[in-house]
């Protein structure tokens, strides 16, 4: 059962590229994925992907298809109409290394920046007690697999490359949020969000969580509950939307 | 860019070198950072995404959490029960008593696991395992487990940065960058040599120390749940530098993988499914397990329905559901009743748990199994059963080392993880292997610090030794190699070979076959010729990932011909039955040259008297011969 689809996929380095057209055979039940790695096997045997366990979980094959930021191992080539021209093309807010494959490193070293968890003093391994309703507020962040695609969709610093200094990005503020809710994390971290990762730079889109593969309400849960806590302790409110507009 | 033929190799210099950034490679190089040691980690993928990321059920512990009569003991007899008794018990035993701990210990970086209703550590069931005894989150564990121990790194790079100013200066991770070879002088670990993945780059790492955590090797499989990563380098890269494998013809076919639609096939579907009231069934609507428990393990197991689905609810009353059998044992099951005609549409089998708990229960316990079906297959696990085969899982096999420290014969080697062997024996528990990552690569990380202090002069790397690994790693650019075929072909064939040939079910003139098979593809990996630039390659990536693919399956192949029994992860059609005079016997691969190895026999050293008499008599004379039982308590009297 299987048809000839249309793929336009970029190629190219940080020099420049192009789209490059493929007909590609297309079997019943594959996804973006397995076209591109039929390419490989075929006609273009140095086409670069990253891609580790083809079932979501790993956060590798992140790429925009037709314009949509997705992972190409989720994306089901029946969710497509026969005739569509599928278009894949790298994230768009990391630089390009080669085709399909950008530099990520933004994403690490904004890792390193947000302070580990804090252990609570006097409590020895094999004593945390939590319950399970409130480790469940954290451990929805948790379940985020790093695809980048919420930090590649973000507008803050999609089309911004001089907001990344500043801006850590929807995944590393629910980072900081996801600390900020641990029952046991030992360290105060409002002031931090605010002046060290950007806080103020987010205004509340929630691009971010419409493209998240998880399902996470990075929005929602994470980033307005740790805006309230900010303003909360130190913000005027009226300051602090004073200050946000005045960034933008 | 990188030109095809620039030499240039960029030097690097730390007291321990890490090549893995799985679980056990990130836990070793916390540890020797801990010991106040610099550290490289190396990964051939993204820092975050190595295969223990996927990972699902959970991390084996008798921590007693669930069940308070779990203890180290009952885990120890476990594991070596699924092991059927060749494991490594000194392994088996450092395992069990130390993964509590190791779990603890990830509690206080920040994991996040599920409770009890008393705040502790959650525990599931799983096959093989006598009490509910994995931690877990959700389905997901393994990502808890890896993003947990970057997390942790992060934090020594953070304390390090108090110090120095600079995140990376003691603990550093190289990723996309691959291994493709290892530096011995006069015997001793002196260095490695690989590339980086995005430009092409050479790299080398001068260390007196390295620990090897590169994982398995189910790429060699057509049918698999392993990614692109699992080509075996840590075991090829051993071998090659003269360290031994032990245990490589036992390969756990994982029972439960999805088999439609084709492009999916041998992703894995976790074991929690059956942990959590998931039943087998037949075309005929019939839970045919029931038929195939054999007879070591008929004193642990259901014989009715009835009595099965009262153990969820009552374990200490009731006998455990023989889905929850050992994996070997369910992956045969399931593969007779296909070869019965009795399989489900697409050449599996159906695993229900749609009809056994609520769609809730279903959505909050498994939600990525719910949401892999729904994406991928178009199935609704809450309304619908899953179909599902035997899949190429995970390589009980691995590098030779000393239970205590990690060092294989090759001293500065090291190695922890799946690309370890003899912890698992023939056929490893689920579960088993999370909390193995941990124990074992503590171990190897206070081992290859240890080591690197009792060191005197470093060992210095040769320069022709660099100037060899140059020349390898571009031979497939090379004029030598023109006309050689496309290395992407080659592995489709090499995957066939072994699918077909030394497979789940293996026979003599098959894997003669094999081997002969093997010979060719040899030939064929020298000569494989790729096009195009040194810049993120696939093409040329795998063409060196092959020759390792290749050395490994050469140990399989002529291991599991040697093997005349059935045991565990290793079953011959041609001798169906397990036989004690060859649970003693270990064979151990050496490497011979470029693409060959040597295959000794080797005795396995006797379990130590205590632990021997942790089991009773009548379960060890089912595995052992009449000689090796005098030691045991119940033909001594009473011993003090
Ligand atoms: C789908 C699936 C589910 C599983 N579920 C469970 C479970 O529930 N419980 C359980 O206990 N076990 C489970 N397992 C098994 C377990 O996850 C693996 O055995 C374990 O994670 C292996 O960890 P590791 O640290 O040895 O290696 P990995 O996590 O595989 O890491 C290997 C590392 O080595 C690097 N590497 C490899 N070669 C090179 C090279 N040449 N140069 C540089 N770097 C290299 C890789 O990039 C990677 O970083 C599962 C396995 C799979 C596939
Ligand atoms: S909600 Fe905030 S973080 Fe998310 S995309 Fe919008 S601006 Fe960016
Ligand atoms: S939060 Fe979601 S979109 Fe963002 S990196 Fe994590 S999984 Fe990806
Ligand atoms: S390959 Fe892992 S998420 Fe797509």
């Amino acid at each position: 059962m299987s048809h000839w689809h249309h793929f336009r996929v970029w190629r190219g380095d940080a020099d420049g590229g192009e789209l490059v057209d493929y007909p590609v055979e297309v079997n019943e039940g594959e996804v973006v994925l397995d076209i591109i790695h039929r390419l490989q096997q075929t006609e273009a045997g140095d086409l670069a992907v990253r891609w580790n366990c083809k079932a979501g979980k790993c956060g590798s094959c992140s790429a925009e298809i037709n314009g949509r930021p997705r992972l190409m191992c989720m994306t089901r080539m029946s969710t497509f109409a026969d005739d569509e021209v599928i278009t894949v093309t790298p994230l768009r807010t990391f630089p390009v290394i080669r085709d399909l494959v950008t530099d990520v490193e933004y994403n690490y070293v904004k890792a390193r920046e947000v302070p580990a968890f804090a252990p609570p003093a006097g409590v020895a391994p094999g004593e945390y007690r939590m319950q399970q309703v409130d480790v469940e507020r954290s451990q929805e962040f948790r379940k985020c697999i790093e695809c980048y695609l919420c930090q590649n969709t973000c507008h803050a610093v999609r089309d911004h490359e001089e907001n990344k200094a500043a801006f850590s990005g929807p995944r590393y503020l629910m980072r900081i949020a996801e600390l900020d809710m641990h029952p046991l994390d030992a360290a105060d971290r409002r002031d931090l969000a605010q002046e060290d990762h950007g806080l103020g730079y987010c205004n509340i889109t929630k691009c971010c969580t419409e493209v998240c593969p998880e399902h996470i309400k990075i929005t929602d849960n994470a980033i307005i509950p740790l805006k309230e806590r900010v303003v909360d302790r130190k913000y005027d409110p009226i300051v602090w939307l004073g200050n946000k507009l005045f960034r933008r | 860019m990188t030109d095809q033929t620039d030499r240039t190799v960029e030097q690097h210099t730390y007291d321990v070198v890490v090549i893995g950034a799985g679980g056990a490679g990130l836990r070793a190089a916390i540890e020797a950072r801990l010991q106040g040691k610099r550290v490289a980690i190396i990964s051939k993928s993204l820092f975050g995404k190595a295969h223990t990321v996927m990972a699902e059920g959970g991390c084996a512990a008798a921590m007693g959490n669930a069940n308070p009569n779990d203890n180290w003991q009952v885990h120890y007899r476990d594991t070596m029960r699924g092991g059927k008794f060749l494991n490594n018990w000194r392994m088996a035993e450092l395992h069990a008593k130390e993964a509590p701990e190791r779990v603890w210990e990830l509690e206080t970086y920040g994991a996040l696991f599920d409770r009890t209703k008393d705040g502790k550590i959650s525990q599931r069931n799983f096959g093989g395992h006598t009490y509910p005894r994995l931690a877990h989150v959700g389905d997901r564990t393994g990502l808890e487990l890896i993003r947990t121990l970057q997390q942790k790194i992060v934090s020594l790079q953070q304390d390090d940065h108090k110090v120095t100013g600079d995140y990376q200066s003691h603990l550093r991770v190289f990723h996309e960058c691959t291994i493709t070879e290892l530096f011995t002088t006069d015997g001793r670990v002196a260095g490695c040599f690989g590339y980086f993945r995005n430009d092409g780059r050479f790299v080398r790492f001068d260390a007196p120390a390295i620990v090897m955590a590169t994982g398995g090797v189910g790429k060699s499989y057509q049918v698999t749940s392993n990614s692109w990563e699992y080509t075996g380098d840590g075991h090829a890269l051993a071998l090659r530098a003269g360290a031994t494998l032990i245990n490589m013809e036992f390969l756990q076919f994982h029972p439960t993988g999805m088999v439609w639609p084709p492009s999916v096939k041998g992703i894995l579907v976790t074991e929690s499914v059956r942990g959590d009231g998931g039943v087998l069934r037949n075309s005929e609507g019939k839970r045919f397990m029931f038929e195939y428990v054999p007879d070591v393990f008929k004193e642990q197991y259901a014989t009715t329905e009835e009595e099965a689905d009262r153990w969820y609810t009552d374990p200490d009353n009731n006998r455990r559901p023989p889905e929850l059998l050992p994996r070997d044992e369910v992956a045969r099951a399931i593969n007779s009743e296909v070869k019965a005609g009795r399989g489900s549409p697409h050449g599996g089998v159906f695993l229900d748990i749609a009809s056994r708990l609520k769609p809730e229960e279903i959505l909050k316990r498994l939600p990525s199994m719910h949401h892999q079906f729904k994406e991928l297959a178009d199935v609704d696990i809450t309304k619908e059963p899953m179909e599902v085969g035997p899949t190429c899982h995970y390589v009980m096999g691995g590098i030779e080392v000393d239970p205590d420290t990690g060092m294989s014969s090759v001293p500065g080697l090291f190695a922890a993880g799946e690309c370890s062997g003899g912890m698992h024996g023939s056929n490893r528990l689920g579960g088993n292997s999370l909390s193995d990552l941990l124990v074992f690569g503590r171990r190897c990380g206070l081992g290859a610090s240890e080591y690197a202090d009792g060191l005197g002069a470093l060992p210095e790397v040769r320069s022709g030794d660099v100037e060899a690994a140059i020349e390898r790693a571009l031979l497939p650019f090379s004029s030598a190699t023109d006309g050689g075929e496309n290395p992407f072909v080659v592995q489709l064939e090499l995957q066939k070979t072994m699918h077909e040939l030394v497979g789940i079910i293996r026979k003599a003139d098959e894997m003669e076959m094999a081997l002969k098979k093997l010979e060719d593809i040899a030939a064929r990996t020298r000569t494989v010729s790729v096009e195009g630039h040194r810049e993120f390659n696939p093409g040329w990536h795998l063409a060196l990932d092959l020759r390792n693919m290749l050395l490994v399956s050469l140990c399989v192949g002529k291991a599991a011909l040697e093997r005349q029994e059935s045991r565990g992860g290793h079953t011959r059609d041609d001798f169906p039955v397990m036989d004690s005079d060859w649970r003693h016997v270990l064979l151990v691969c050496r490497g011979l040259g470029e693409d060959d190895v040597e295959l000794t026999r080797k005795e396995q050293i006797p379990m130590r008297p205590e632990l021997f008499d942790l089991f009773e008599l009548d379960e060890l004379k089912k595995y052992y011969t009449g000689e090796e039982l005098g030691g045991h308590r119940a033909g001594q009297g009473e011993r003090a």
